[in-house]
């Protein structure tokens, strides 16, 4: 696997860096860790860089997850590039939310690594 | 949609069995993201209270969940989080303790499969010092758990409007 450029979008400063240690973690080689704080950010972020994996958070002030990932389909820098929400929003509507509107995967917070590794590496073309 | 006094009278002792709920929901959060177990002490301890979270759930369950603890014990958490020593960490550690409180919030509405898509959460709050009175619109009775965190005392509670 080739070394990846993530984004990671999550209000929490401190869920930010636990998401990227569970990326490490989870056998993620990452050359590159951009940070958003909500959704309205992540588009500022990907408006001027490449990425290769969104891992993004639902509930955010000024612009939920959710939204970001249905507008995340007009924006050039994500065309293909996998989302996996991480939250604690663990209904099955939010689920079927986030996958109708393109997200590749669903991890509830409280996570593993292991659940990274199982959700995030077959999308990087990679076997868990 | 049921209101959360029916939710809560839709069970046999449904203040009981949401207690374990909740002390299920913390339990996973500390294993799982602190990487350390909560303990049950054989009689209640202190209730210290120098740092509070709290998040706020709206619709079908309406109420106020909460964890206080000592500034230590919080400071404790944030450096199991972060994966660094307790002297490092900083600022982080109220962002890192308002993140506990979410995730047990969230756990624990997950688990109640009857809340299903009709409960949100609030973002945390953090707030310190001791001398303050809670009032929340709460007008059940409060489950609390009373645990011990690194044998130090951490109460968790939930106060429930209906």
């Amino acid at each position: 696997m080739n070394s990846i450029r993530a984004l990671i979008v999550d209000d929490s400063s401190v869920m930010r860096k636990i998401v990227e240690r569970s990326l490490r973690q989870a056998g993620v080689e990452i050359s590159a860790v951009l940070e958003a704080g909500n959704g309205a950010e992540a588009l500022a972020v990907l408006a001027e860089n490449k990425v290769d994996l969104i891992l993004c958070d639902i509930n955010m002030p000024v612009m939920d997850g959710l939204e970001l990932v249905k507008q995340l389909a007009a924006v050039e820098n994500a065309k293909g590039v996998p989302v996996v929400m991480i939250t604690t929003e663990g209904s099955e509507s939010h689920v079927v939310q986030a996958l109708s509107a393109g997200a590749r995967g669903y991890i509830r917070k409280p996570f593993t690594a292991e659940q990274v590794k199982e959700h995030v590496l077959p999308l990087l073309g990679v076997n868990a | 949609m049921k209101t959360t006094t029916e939710l809560l009278a839709g069970s046999t002792h449904a203040t009981e069995n949401w207690n374990h709920v909740l002390e299920v929901a913390a339990r996973e959060v500390f294993e799982l993201m602190l990487g350390c177990k909560l303990t049950v002490p054989g009689t209640p301890p202190q209730d210290l209270r120098e740092i509070t979270a709290m998040v706020g759930l709206a619709g079908l369950l309406c109420g106020v969940l909460s964890i206080r603890c000592s500034l230590k014990s919080a400071t404790i958490m944030a450096s199991k989080m972060l994966g660094v020593t307790p002297e490092q960490v900083g600022k982080e550690m109220y962002d890192a303790f308002g993140e506990i409180c979410n995730m047990v919030a969230g756990n624990f509405k997950n688990k109640i499969a009857r809340l299903g898509n009709g409960c949100m959460l609030s973002v945390p709050t953090v707030i310190t010092g001791e001398d303050y009175d809670l009032y929340p619109l709460a007008d059940s009775e409060a489950l609390e758990l009373r645990l011990l965190f690194e044998n130090m005392p951490l109460t968790i509670s939930l106060q429930i409007h209906s």
